[in-house]
Formats: structure tokens, sequence, C-alpha cells
């Protein structure tokens, strides 16, 4: 990205080391998509076709499938469960995280880089492995198989990764900005929200990526904390699907792929961040 | 009346910094750094399933790594989980770093492959575990219907039901679905890499291989350190695909059992045994973290004495 790509002197592109970077590439991307693309198009055959031409494509036509999804199964309401439970975590870790990242990155008082600390740990913490007391826990706080619960959840596992990129952001903005604002008399809150949180909306979108992803696909803690079936998240939910329709592999392929449809639309149009916000903290 | 505003405007300051700090700090001292402690201090007692018993001190650990019913089962674990980490090494992370400097060289085409090499990894694990559920069905599924078709039908596989290719095919499934991430985090850590230097070595008569594994590699290690820490964490922690595809009990007979499957069965019960053990699974919880922790920390001090400044 950062040198002339075409007349690379370093690695020209007619050279035999690239011809072959190229073929594997392409090797390799046909074995990353191919799957979901066989994905997508045995949820538009029926379960004979697929055992019968398992590669050829189909005419799209036939959407009995996903008729079929929506009017029988309860995978409408999975997936209205995982847009509200993972809506509402996002926008909690957010506001909290962003709350504490400004305060540790805009003022100093004594503690401060202990507590920076401590969210930094977070960032290795396995929770998973707390999961019997996070039980007990919710049982007490009579959360047990409720949405709220898992979003609680779901609100502290984020704010680790949250507070490390927002700090990382906020720190970089020029002190300047505050001082003259501060003598034109605005309150700390009044900087917070009208000066410097408008240029922060970047390092958000990519904190909400960062953590979109792994709560929308969590399989984990609705396996522990949920039972009712109306409170199931998709993946969850997926899981239960299958159970009921082993044999039916048109409706597998078809519940997987609805499943699949939102994160992969939202990636295939903004990519860049989607990256960026999966390996930031990684990649610095 | 100066210095009294001033002590005013002192703690209006420092009530405003508590108002941001204190509720993220609250939130992750109730719903992490609680349970963590309270995982390590449960695990001194004897339970009857989720009543909490007396004191008995080190005896759950004891069971867990020694005892009757529950040693042999750990161990297992444990060396399926060491195999899995040694595997997905070489082929997931081996292969991400061969296909970042693939990527790096900037081929025709190369934007495209990046996008794609990192489309599964936004998908979930159910999905991918379930996917690949199909596809290696050992009479319908796509793998052993490719094989006929490119005329090797006699290496068809009962791929997830025979001991000795479920737990490879599990790794290769979890390799697909993230071999994204270490690619596209080794070819960040390429990218800082001065040009100067590959040109220096290009001058100097490297060959291709010879600068990917004596100029490139040695230079990427802090990509290394994540990418190395990050598997270790998650092979360690592995659940999901193995639940999905060969069940809580490690079907078959075992042979992908690990130590998350494990601790799973062991705290919350499962069909065949449906009594909840919270004594011994904390026991197994705090004993996976410690050494997670630790190894985890050993290879981040490692690999950081490894980095070269740039």
């Amino acid at each position: 990205m950062s040198h002339a790509a075409t007349n690379d002197p370093l690695f020209p592109r007619s050279s035999a080391g690239s011809l072959i970077a190229a073929a594997l590439l392409i090797g390799n991307t046909v074995l990353m998509l191919y799957p979901i693309v066989i994905m997508v198009f045995s949820a538009f055959k029926t379960t004979a076709e697929i055992f019968d031409a398992p590669f050829a494509p189909p005419d799209f036509t036939y959407v009995e499938n996903f008729v079929r999804i929506w009017g029988e199964t309860s995978l409408p309401g999975y997936f209205v469960n995982s847009v509200v439970i993972t809506g509402t975590s996002i926008l909690l870790t957010l506001i909290l995280g962003t709350m504490g990242a400004y305060g540790l990155a805009r003022y100093s008082f004594p503690g401060n880089s202990a507590i920076f600390m401590f969210f930094l740990a977070g960032l290795m913490l396995p929770l998973k492995l707390a999961v019997i007391p996070l039980f007990l826990q919710m049982r007490d706080f009579g959360l047990l198989d409720t949405r709220l619960g898992l979003i609680l959840i779901y609100t502290a596992m984020g704010l680790p990764s949250t507070i490390f990129i927002m700090t990382g952001f906020l720190r970089t903005l020029p002190v300047e900005l505050e001082e003259a604002a501060r003598i034109d008399g605005a309150s700390e809150p009044r900087i917070m929200f009208s000066i410097m949180l408008p240029l922060s909306i970047p390092p958000m979108v990519i904190a909400a990526i960062q953590n979109a992803v792994p709560t929308w696909n969590d399989f984990f803690f609705p396996l522990v904390f949920i039972q009712t079936d109306a409170r199931k998240t998709l993946p969850q939910g997926l899981s239960v699907f299958m159970g009921e329709y082993t044999t039916d592999w048109g409706m597998l392929f078809a519940g997987l792929t609805i499943a699949a449809l939102p994160l992969t639309i939202v990636y295939i149009l903004m990519s860049r961040q989607f990256i960026r916000g999966m390996t930031a903290g990684a990649v610095k | 009346m100066q210095t009294d505003y001033r002590n005013r405007e002192k703690r209006r300051r420092a009530a405003w910094i508590a108002f941001l700090i204190l509720p993220p700090l609250a939130m992750m001292l109730t719903f992490v750094v609680w349970p963590l402690l309270s995982a390590l201090s449960a695990a001194f007692y004897r339970w009857d399933g989720m009543a909490q018993g007396e004191f008995v001190g080190l005896k759950n650990f004891a069971d867990v790594l020694f005892g009757d019913h529950f040693a042999a089962l750990t161990w297992r674990a444990f060396r399926h989980n060491l195999f899995v980490f040694f595997a997905l090494f070489v082929v997931q992370n081996s292969v991400g770093f061969l296909l970042a400097w693939f990527i790096y060289r900037e081929p025709f085409g190369f934007r495209f492959h990046r996008v794609a090499i990192f489309m599964p990894v936004i998908l979930s694990t159910v999905l991918v575990g379930f996917l690949w559920k199909l596809f290696l069905d050992p009479n319908f599924g796509l793998i052993n219907q490719l094989l006929d078709m490119v005329g090797l039908g006699g290496w068809r596989q009962p791929w997830l039901g025979q001991e000795t290719t479920a737990l490879p095919a599990l790794v290769l499934a979890n390799a697909w679905h993230w071999v994204g991430f270490p690619a596209l985090v080794y070819l960040a850590g390429m990218q800082r890499i001065p040009r100067e230097i590959l040109e220096a070595a290009k001058l100097d008569g490297c060959n291709g291989w010879q600068m990917l594994t004596r100029v490139v590699w040695p230079l990427v290690t802090p990509s290394t350190t994540i990418t190395l820490t990050l598997l270790f964490i998650g092979a360690f922690n592995w659940f999901e695909l193995p639940y999905i595809m060969a069940g809580l009990d490690g079907s078959p007979y075992g042979s992908t059992d690990v130590l998350g499957l494990y601790f799973y069965r062991t705290a919350f019960g499962n069909q065949t045994a449906g009594i909840q053990d919270f004594g011994h699974g904390n026991a197994l919880a705090v004993l996976m973290f410690l050494f997670i922790a630790a190894v985890a920390t050993v290879i981040t001090q490692y690999l950081r004495k490894r980095e070269i400044a740039l």
C-alpha cells in the first residue's frame, strides 16, 4: 500500500515469484469463498437437488426454503434477539468505554496509569473460564435466562478493547483544542461533547466493529445462560434449528445463509473498516 | 474567596473525572474481575451441584489432576489441546504468514485476495462448524463427492466419524475459518519493514525464499508475538467448534475431547451424566486459567526480547 504497485522494482509483476504468488492467492481465495458460495447455492435448492448436483449453480427461483424459515421456524425471532442484544451492548460499550477512555486520556489524576493497566489486563482474560461464578451471580441478580444478563456480560467484555482503542485516539488530540475552549468558559462536559467527541467518530466505528462481530457470533454465553426458546440468539437458535432439520439440507443451508447475511453484507460494503476493526490492537 | 473558588473548581473536576471513570470500572469489577476471583476461591470448596459446601483445600485440584475419575480425561484433553495448538500453528499461522507475504508482494488482484481471505473470519463458529459438518458428511458431503469427481474415490473417509481423522478435520475447519487473521496481522508487520532493508537484501543477492526466511521472518516478530499468543489462548479455550462438529463428549470415542468441552461437561453436566459439579469445574477452570496466563506471559516475554527495533 505504501508504494506504487505496478512498477515496483523489488517485486515486478511479471517476475516468476509474483506469478507464483498470484496463482497461490487465487487458489487460496477459491478455497476461502467456494464453501460460502456452495452454502448460498444450496439454499436455493431442494434437498434432492443438493445431493444430485451439489456443485451446480441454481437458477435462484426456488425460494421455498426461505419462505418456510420465515413462516414455520423460530429463526426470525432469534434474529431479532441477536439484533437487540448486539445493538444494545455495543451502544453501552461505546458510551461507557468512551467515558472511561476520555477520563484516562484527557486528565491526569492519581491512579490514572494503574486503572489503564487494569483495563488493558482485561484484554487477555478468557472470561469463559469464569462462567460458573458468572452463572451463580446472574442467578442471584435474577438475570439468568434474560437478554439483559447477556447484554451486561457483552458490555463488560467489550470495555477493555474499546478503552484501549479510544484512549489511543483521544491522547492524540491536541491540548490546545480544549484550552481554547476552557478560556472561552466552556465547561468540561461541554468540551467533551462539543469538541472532542465529534472528532472521535472513526475510532468509535473501529471499536464498534471489533465488539459487534464476536458479540453477534457468540455461542457460549447464550448456551449457558438462555433456556427459553423465545430469548435465544441466532448462533444458539441455529444449533436448535439444525437439530430439528438434520435431514432437510435445503433448509439447513438457507438457515446458515440467513445467519451469515447481515455481517457479510456490511463486510462487503466496508471491508477496510472491518479488517482494521478486527485487527485493531494487534496492529498498532 | 479566591481559594474557595479554586477548591470548588477542583472538587467539580474530581467529581467529573469520577463520573467518567467509575461506571466502566464498576462494570469490569462486577462482571469480569469478581467472577474470576470467585472462581479461584470457589475451587477450594466442596460443592453439591450448585450448592457450596465446606472448605476442602486443594482436594478439587488434586482430583482433576490425579484422581481416579478425572485425571485420565483431563490429561487426554490436555494432549488434544497441545496437538490442536501445534497443528494450528502450522496450518493456520504459518500458512497465514506465507499468504501475507504473497499479498505484500502486491501481485495482480492482491486487493481482492486481501478482502477474500478475511471473509470467513467474520462468520460465526456455529455457522462454520455446521457448514463443514455438512461438507464432511460421509455419504453426501461435498468433500467425498469432490474426491470422487477427481478420481480419488478411494480416499473417501467418514472424516468426523473415525478417531484418526476427526481432530485433524476440526483443525482444518478452524484454519479455514481463521487463517485471514494471522495473515493480515503479518501483512501489517511486513508493511512496517523499511523498503531499504528489502532492497539491500536483494542487492546482496537474496532470492525470494532467503528474503522471506532470513529478513522478513525475523523482522515481523512483533506480529508473531500477537498471533502466537492469541493462537495459544484460542487453542486452549477451544470449545465452540468441537462442540458443534463433534458434540459435547468429543465423539468419536473422545478423540476430539478438549479441555473446554471437559470443563463444560464437568460444570454443567450433559445428557448421559446430568450432574453439575461446580467444585471440580472451578478447579479445572482455575488450572486452565493459570496455565494459559503463565504460558502466554512466557511466549510474550520471550518473543518481545527477540523483537528488533526498526
